[in-house]
């Protein structure tokens, strides 16, 4: 959302905050004092501005559920833990970044990229094929062949349920 | 586990065996060379860490079948992705609380698996600094590459979270790395923000955020006068080597740094030849860098 629209106190979700902290590791999001310490250690931050994880926080806490959850900044996170390293508050901030990553998907939001991913490890057990002229690549440089298993990964995902959020059965 | 010296289970992670075959092969040279054992279990996958943005349970599911494997056959595991090292190390520390172990072993039933969390996960360079140590380390070098000048890059999942590692190095001012490159002979040169992410992981999502950080990265350490980067991660080669001719042209500069993996600079310093290494395979020649280093084809 743009920066000058105003916030529409009934639009909010004041339980969005307490659906974040049930996720694992997130549980101490309410303990964000709004420092800023995670934005200026945020390598991202530094070069894409709408990626700001003090404002991010901040809107969870408000209960802007919508905005967090449908804007593409929350995507922008590399997952290096610069913020959450450094936080004196203690709050898990990347482990809530897939918390809100995890929720969006449940919510039938969520990147297309990362269902694809999803699809890829059933479909092959890996996230790369590791096809013919690979292996015979890796022979030439006296590495063993490598012969890809999908069959139990295929089952983890099944049962964590996350072939299903990614469109398979 | 105990008492199994150092044989490990090898998971080589999706990346390495298929981008960047020349890791591998250096890997596995160097760790012959110095008594490290390591063993190939064709029954694992996938590590988990590219799904955990979908659903952490199916991050724990996966990471945790391929720990059940490990666990069958008596073996820690080694790595050489410090996103696979990450991502089952976090594994092994969640299956220490009872109702998650209980939660993830009932996610991976259906393999007949069940898993303890009683092995351990190291990154090759942690085997190299806290198994091999850096006194033996330098004991096995033979050809001090002491006219190198190093830029390390650590990757961010090798030391963080770092509750889950154990006090291994730390994540803010790393030592470990740095350490092991010294051992080589070759002095480290520090240069600005060198902690800052590859931003490897932001590709899926659009290419100029990432492409903005490799570019000031390699401003940072061109102006470091480093003669290589040495890094310890797949992902991270790709961003610094692979991609660094884009960067080149996108922002019409030229860099031509260099980037060698971790084990690559120690097998030099072992006195191994450079197609030994897989230096060719590299995408930024390294032919000048071998020149320099007196290492021979």
């Amino acid at each position: 959302m743009a920066s000058d629209e105003v916030v529409e106190v009934e639009k909010l979700d004041r339980d969005f905050k307490y659906e974040i902290a049930k996720e694992p590791g997130s549980e101490k999001i309410m303990h964000c004092f709004q420092c800023g310490t995670c934005t200026a250690a945020c390598p991202v931050s530094a070069k894409k501005e709408s990626f700001n994880p003090r404002r991010i926080i901040h809107m969870a806490l408000m209960g802007m559920r919508e905005e967090v959850l449908g804007d593409e900044f929350v995507w922008y996170c590399s997952g290096c833990y610069a913020c959450q390293e450094r936080c004196p508050q203690g709050v898990n901030i990347t482990y809530l970044m897939t918390a809100i990553r995890n929720i969006a998907y449940r919510s039938g939001k969520g990147l297309p990229a990362y269902r694809e991913v999803v699809k890829k490890i059933a479909a092959k057990g890996w996230l790369n094929e590791i096809g013919e002229f690979d292996n015979e690549m890796r022979q030439k440089m006296g590495l063993p062949i490598i012969e890809q298993k999908s069959d139990e990964p295929d089952k983890v995902l099944k049962a964590s349920g996350a072939k299903k959020l990614s469109g398979g059965e | 586990m105990a008492g199994n010296g150092m044989k490990y289970a090898f998971f080589l992670g999706c990346t390495t065996p298929v981008r960047v075959m020349q890791y591998e092969a250096a890997t596995r040279k160097v760790a012959a060379k110095l008594g490290i054992e390591l063993v190939d279990l064709p029954d694992f996958g996938c590590c988990g860490f590219p799904t955990e943005k979908v659903s952490h349970d199916a991050f724990l599911a996966l990471a945790a079948r391929n720990l059940a494997v490990a666990e069958e056959k008596g073996l820690d595991v080694c790595t050489m992705c410090t996103a696979c090292a990450g991502a089952l190390t976090k594994v092994v520390h969640e299956l220490k609380d009872e109702k998650k172990r209980k939660h993830i072993n009932e996610m991976i039933k259906s393999t007949g698996r069940q898993v303890k969390g009683t092995v351990k996960v190291y990154h090759i360079s942690r085997v190299l600094f806290e198994k091999v140590g850096i006194e033996k380390l330098k004991a096995a070098i033979t050809k001090p590459m002491n006219m190198l000048s190093i830029a390390p890059h650590e990757g961010c999942h090798y030391t963080a979270p770092h509750e889950i590692f154990d006090g291994f190095d730390d994540p803010i001012r790393p030592k470990t790395l740095k350490a092991l490159i010294e051992a080589t002979g070759a002095k480290v040169v520090d240069y600005m923000n060198y902690r800052q992410c590859c931003g490897g992981d932001l590709l899926a999502v659009g290419e100029q955020t990432p492409t903005d950080m490799v570019h000031e990265k390699f401003d940072n350490v061109k102006r470091s006068g480093a003669d290589a980067m040495v890094l310890q991660c797949p992902f991270c080669d790709i961003m610094y080597d692979e991609f660094q001719k884009t960067v080149e042209e996108k922002y019409g500069t030229e860099y031509k740094i260099p980037v060698l993996f971790l084990p690559q600079l120690i097998g030099m310093a072992m006195g191994m030849g450079q197609k030994e290494l897989g230096l060719t395979k590299n995408a930024v020649k390294t032919k000048g860098l071998c020149e320099k280093a007196g290492v021979q084809k």
